[in-house]
């Protein structure tokens, strides 16, 4: 049945009235925009040459019709897309793009970006073909389609490799993208955010250049827009610049990007959260200072919330990472962490066995890495009694190094019946845990351990047992 | 045996007299040794008082150095490694930019939101408008209350003070086609593009009919579209000379050669000099009145202001030759 449609319409593109061929031309592009298989069908009934061949010389209905069908055909897989590009259409759909009419224009932009979409090579062969620089051409005409799509193009072929991003960037696009934020069209300031963000990602160089584009502040007003994605892309891009280097982040922390960011987070639920999650915790990997600067424009807060509120896992995690790179630098970090009472989150998520195993791996590695600087023993104390050994290891380490100096501590360790929990532990002896557990007992007199020590009550009866009394 | 004995004691009595010879050596020897090794001695104990003190002066001042080491390192790690008041200074400007910056962009949303909410209630009011010219006929006049202006009601309602406001929609009118602005660059052009009709039949008037007895519709299209007949001096150019000479000019240019004149060979003989006029090789040269202005010199004797017509206006005597409106076709 398909083989049948593809060569009736076949004849009707040679017909002698244009109407027909421009019809026929937008029939085949409907079929092949619907299904992969139909599209198969239109590459394997030898058309593409034929209308290649006629693009170069019809008028402008014909050639947008044309480029519909290439379109449609190259958006379903590569193998479809390096057919197009070895019918030689990419040369035709180049010389499109010089084309006059804005309609033919955007029609052979979107045709080049969904076939540049799919991997490195088809986007080679698109740069190669001259693309480039008509796109950023056609970013600058006035109207906002084709500006949408030639964005969109761009931020296709510039996603795969540093060297196609770098010459998307050769050709002056930053510029004239950078400008295009301020545009009120809330898809055209997605697509923008999105070429930024594919080009900003790959070194830090060209993420440096995407910086002095002065795309600061401007790009944090676009974080308060209505539209979801926009917001998206907006924390995309500012995760990707901030991941390269300490300078980067400084920069964005300066320009006051983090209480921006944060907010953001405040505002939306689900996916669109979850680059700026990132981003906080690429900030606070660097260094501690600016971990302590994210820490006070009350990141962990909101960061604790996305823990415990969010169904999804993949979330729950990026948000344990990002807990863990900001506590884990000095104790004052682990406390402010600490203070906000994510570890239990942390710990049940741990141990549940809904969670993935990523979550697993990495809510571990951040109780770890906040546990081995955290001082706040009243975010510790609860940890003494659900956790499983090996994070009890650690919990107990803390306890050895800070109670030894604080005597308040000591009493509040006792009354609160720490003390107690910990000789009921059993470990090893020998060992790492036995050697914490004897430290912290050296901290106390005789009496009181013993006096907390398990069976200490069978003890004592069993001396009532065995006194007796003096008789006199 | 008795030498033997002799010799005994003689040994013996020698080793006395030494013994007692060599005590008093002994003793000097001693005593001088004693004072040489007091003398030794004494060089070592100041060798190692000297060491002690020197020792002693070391620890000081690498204490001292050690305290003022100590000092400096606290100083260089306070101020260029960690400088906590700088940092406690950098967050603080940190959490001043964020509430700045927070408050920047709520303003912003707020904007926005102001700038939405306005946009949408000009659309309101535009289509509530539309809708109030389309029901103008449900206005309510002086004979009959309208829909809106029930007499139960106390007063009328704002829909009824909307229609009294609004203008009627006339009947729906086809929407004006562009013109297409052909560049007309003369006349002649004007009537051959389309832009008069030259149907036959009129365009529909929408008055009354005309009363009266009217020409023949092809006679009267013919007069209106009559084409240009210029008389001869518009269809000729005035600097046709001009032009014409020009024109041949070109050609020959075009076709010659070599640029140079020919010069007759008839003056190859002659090779006298020539002299010039007394006229015209005197620097008084010829007078220009007569060649070059015609007028008098003397500005008080023109007669009038404006200077002589060079060019005339021409009689148009041949170009109404037989296009006249002649009595019964004879040309005049």
């Amino acid at each position: 049945m398909l083989f049948g449609v593809m060569s009736l319409l076949r004849p009707l593109l040679l017909d002698v009235v244009p109407t027909i061929q421009q019809t026929a031309a937008l029939a085949l592009g409907r079929l092949a925009n619907y299904n992969n298989d139909l599209a198969e069908a239109v590459v394997k009934g030898d058309i593409l040459p034929q209308l290649v061949y006629s693009l170069a010389e019809q008028n402008r209905f014909y050639k947008k019709a044309a480029a519909f069908v290439l379109r449609a055909v190259g958006k379903h897989s590569p193998q479809l897309a390096q057919a197009i590009v070895d019918c030689g259409a990419l040369d035709t759909l180049v010389i499109c793009l010089e084309d006059f009419d804005p309609g033919v224009k955007e029609a052979a932009a979107w045709a080049l970006g969904y076939i540049a979409r799919h991997n490195a090579e088809l986007s080679q062969a698109v740069v190669d073909a001259g693309a480039v620089p008509l796109l950023v051409l056609c970013i600058q005409e006035p109207e906002i389609a084709l500006k949408r799509v030639a964005a969109s193009a761009l931020s296709d072929i510039s996603k795969h490799s540093p060297e196609l991003a770098q010459t998307v960037v050769d050709v002056g696009a930053i510029a004239h993208l950078a400008q295009m934020i301020l545009n009120p069209d809330s898809k055209l300031k997605h697509q923008v955010l999105s070429a930024l963000s594919q080009i900003a990602k790959h070194s830090v160089d060209l993420a440096e250049m995407v910086v002095e584009a002065e795309i600061f502040p401007v790009v944090l007003t676009c974080l308060k827009d209505k539209d979801e994605y926009v917001k998206k892309n907006a924390s995309t891009l500012i995760r990707e610049i901030a991941k390269h280097t300490p300078e980067l982040s400084q920069l964005i922390v300066n320009a006051g990007g983090v209480a921006a960011v944060i907010d953001c987070i405040g505002s939306c639920k689900g996916n669109i959260r979850l680059p700026g999650i990132m981003m906080l915790g690429y900030v606070a990997a660097h260094s501690e200072n600016l971990a302590m600067a994210v820490i006070i424009s009350k990141g962990v807060p909101q960061l604790s919330v996305c823990l415990s509120e969010e169904p999804e896992d993949h979330i729950k995690a990026a948000a344990a990472w990002a807990l863990g790179q900001i506590g884990r630098h000095t104790p004052e970090h682990a406390r402010a962490v600490a203070v906000t009472n994510t570890l239990p989150v942390l710990l049940s998520l741990y141990m549940s066995t809904e969670s993935s195993e990523d979550l697993q791996v990495k809510s571990k590695k951040a109780i770890k890495n906040i546990l081995q600087k955290c001082t706040y023993l009243p975010a510790l104390e609860p940890f003494l009694y659900d956790a499983p050994p090996n994070i009890l290891k650690h919990v107990v380490g803390q306890f050895s190094k800070v109670l030894p100096h604080d005597s308040k501590a000591r009493r509040l360790f006792v009354t609160s019946g720490g003390l107690k929990k910990i000789q009921e532990i059993k470990a090893e002896p020998e060992s790492l845990l036995q050697e914490y557990i004897n430290s912290i007992n050296n901290c106390y007199p005789e009496e009181i351990v013993r006096y907390y020590s398990p069976g200490y009550s069978d003890t004592l009866l069993q001396r009532v047992d065995s006194y007796q009394p003096i008789t006199n | 045996m008795a030498t033997l004995a002799r010799l005994q004691a003689r040994a013996t009595f020698l080793a006395h007299q030494y013994y007692f010879r060599s005590r008093h050596l002994h003793r000097v020897a001693t005593t001088i040794q004693k004072w040489w090794r007091s003398y030794l001695g004494r060089q070592q104990y100041q060798v190692v008082v000297k060491l002690a003190s020197c020792a002693m002066k070391m620890n000081l001042y690498n204490a001292m150095a050690v305290r003022i080491q100590r000092r400096w390192r606290g100083y260089r790690i306070r101020k260029y490694c960690f400088n906590y008041f700088y940092l406690k200074e950098y967050l603080r400007a940190v959490s001043e930019t964020n509430d700045a910056i927070r408050e920047a962009l709520e303003e912003f949303a707020e904007m926005k939101e102001r700038e939405e909410k306005k946009a949408d209630l000009e659309r309101e009011e535009k289509k509530r408008d539309y809708q109030a010219r389309k029901m103008h006929y449900l206005l309510s006049t002086k004979q009959i209350p309208g829909i809106y202006n029930s007499p139960f009601r106390k007063d009328p309602d704002p829909w009824e003070l909307r229609l009294q406001k609004a203008k009627p929609l006339t009947c729906h009118r086809p929407k004006v086609k562009q013109k297409r602005y052909i560049s007309l660059s003369s006349w002649l052009a004007c009537t051959s593009a389309r832009s008069f009709p030259r149907s036959e039949i009129l365009p529909p008037i929408d008055r009354k009919r005309c009363q009266g007895p009217f020409r023949d519709i092809t006679e009267v299209l013919e007069q209106r579209y009559k084409p240009l007949e210029p008389t001869l001096r518009v269809a000729e150019p005035i600097d046709e000379l001009k032009v014409a000479r020009e024109e041949l000019r070109r050609q020959e240019w075009m076709r010659n050669v070599n640029d140079n004149m020919f010069l007759p060979f008839s003056s190859h003989h002659k090779n006298k000099k020539y002299i010039p006029l007394m006229h015209s090789s005197s620097k008084y040269g010829p007078n220009s009145y007569g060649s070059q202005h015609f007028r008098d010199e003397n500005p008080r004797k023109w007669i009038c202001d404006k200077d002589f017509q060079t060019v005339l206006p021409s009689f148009d005597l041949f170009s109404k030759y037989g296009k006249s409106y002649s009595k019964a076709g004879q040309i005049i």
